[in-house]
């Protein structure tokens, strides 16, 4: 359902990402692995066009569309249909956790308000936090936080969710709420791209493992051979370190 | 105080009183109403980097913020009948006045937009809103929670400021002092007395900012 072709990002003179091949089919749960400054993050900031792409193109819904060349409506059709997940969280400061999530369908889809708050109490019910509805983002802790975000993209019903880091800025002890969201997500068949680094996650909810580093996809595969059998000898050394540093 | 100054005083208060009413507070709220829409339209613009249109605004901030407020008054009200341009005392004030403050107001705005959040852009993106929806429900609101001190601070500047209109023959508050100091003699106890009626009217704004401040830091922090 979604495929990304060859693409290529600058930022001046640093080549981020040198052509970057990836696909996702539907009900995929791809992780995106790799090391600082690999070119994770901004892969995915390049294919919901939040970073300008310098080449390279990317098929959705079996349409083609370049990237340095596509148009605004494009763009804004094809948000409609992916949603976003945030390291910080992102909430509108100035809305309260249900106005957070009904906000994109009653201002951005033109959703009748009844339904879109209907819509959102389900989804926040779904992450477990409908009791903190009335609640401003300061009010809620960070794992809350993204448990709102989480909810904000699920009202959407969005074709794909990409997930940026989502549980790096949280304290270790928050991550295990918000993991505990995507995996029912992952488990309902919902499609996702997350660029992590929860090992557990990568290799127990996703099914596709995607390592990349210094702006390339290094090593590709199936979670459980990944982790079980890894191809490349740079992806060895990696998860070695990563395993040395949970012992 | 002899009984003759007393009575001046009394008498005076409700002469320099009503024109605070009827002249200072409307020449004030009408000439800040309008800078804050010349202030918001000014921000916007360099934020957005529109092309063209953010260096018309530099220039218009440089030229009101760069130049005495007084001399603006003079030019537009004793210098451009010259080139045919009559305007009458109190509209030929608010036009300054809104001219003046929507310059200093909009580099308050600009730096209010600046420091919302980058990200409530992009979540805004992301949840398939378009960027003047993004502004108008998300991004303005922040901005104004966040200049509305140094914009009640330029409100209250403001009051005191119109007094300057007495010089292009607008008979506000400080005007009409000055013509009953002519007729009594009193400068003193006269001027501290419009003074004290300045001071009334910026009391009022700053109790109005904490009751504002308190309804729109809702979504805030405390201390923040």
């Amino acid at each position: 359902m979604l495929e990304i072709k060859g693409l290529k990002k600058a930022f001046g003179s640093l080549e981020v990402l040198k052509g970057v091949d990836l696909k996702v089919n539907q009900g995929d749960v791809v992780a995106i692995l790799g090391p600082s400054g690999s070119g994770k993050t901004t892969m995915l900031r390049c294919v919901n066009f939040l970073e300008h792409a310098d080449g390279g193109s990317l098929i959705f819904d079996g349409k083609e569309y370049p990237f340095h060349n596509i148009s605004k409506k494009d763009i804004a059709a094809i948000r409609q249909k992916t949603a976003f997940v945030f390291q910080n969280y992102n909430l509108f400061l100035n809305k309260t956790a249900l106005h957070n999530v009904t906000e994109g369908l009653i201002i951005g889809r033109k959703m009748p308000k009844t339904r879109a708050e209907e819509k959102a109490r389900a989804a926040l019910e779904k992450v477990g936090m409908l009791d903190r509805a009335d609640y401003y983002p300061h009010q809620l802790s960070g794992g809350q936080q993204q448990r709102v975000a989480i909810a904000r993209a699920l009202a959407t019903d969005p074709e794909i969710i990409y997930f940026d880091e989502p549980t790096s800025a949280l304290d270790p002890e928050l991550t295990g709420e918000v993991l505990g969201v995507m995996r029912q997500l992952a488990k309902e068949g919902m499609t996702m791209l997350v660029v992590t680094h929860e090992m557990g996650f990568a290799r127990n909810v996703s099914n596709k493992v995607v390592f990349m580093e210094n702006g390339v996809v290094v090593e590709e595969g199936p979670s459980k051979e990944f982790f079980a059998n890894p191809r490349e000898e740079r992806t060895r050394t990696f998860l070695q370190n990563i395993e040395q540093h949970y012992e | 105080m002899s009984e003759r100054l007393w009575n001046i005083l009394l008498d005076s208060f409700w002469k320099i009183f009503l024109p605070g009413l009827k002249v200072t507070i409307p020449l004030t709220v009408i000439s800040f109403s309008i800078a804050l829409v010349i202030a918001t339209a000014m921000a916007m613009v360099q934020f957005a980097n529109i092309k063209g249109l953010r260096q018309i605004a530099r220039f218009y901030i440089w030229i009101f913020r760069g130049t005495p407020l007084l001399v603006q008054l003079f030019v537009v009200f004793y210098g451009l009948p010259r080139a045919g341009i009559l305007i009458d005392p109190f509209p030929a004030a608010v036009l300054v006045f809104s001219l003046n403050e929507g310059a200093y107001s909009a580099e308050t705005m600009r730096a209010a937009l600046e420091a919302v959040p980058a990200g409530q852009l992009e979540a805004g993106y992301c949840v398939g809103m378009s960027y003047l929806q993004i502004m108008r429900r998300i991004i303005l609101p922040q901005a104004m929670r966040t200049a509305f001190p140094p914009l009640s601070n330029s409100l209250i500047a403001m009051v005191k400021d119109t007094s300057l209109a007495a010089n292009i023959t607008v008979t506000e508050m400080f005007m009409v002092t000055q013509r009953i100091v002519a007729r009594t003699h009193e400068p003193l106890a006269l001027y501290i007395e419009v003074g004290l009626i300045y001071l009334l009217f910026s009391t009022v704004l700053t109790k109005l900012q904490g009751i504002g401040e308190k309804k729109l830091s809702t979504y805030q922090k405390k201390g923040e």
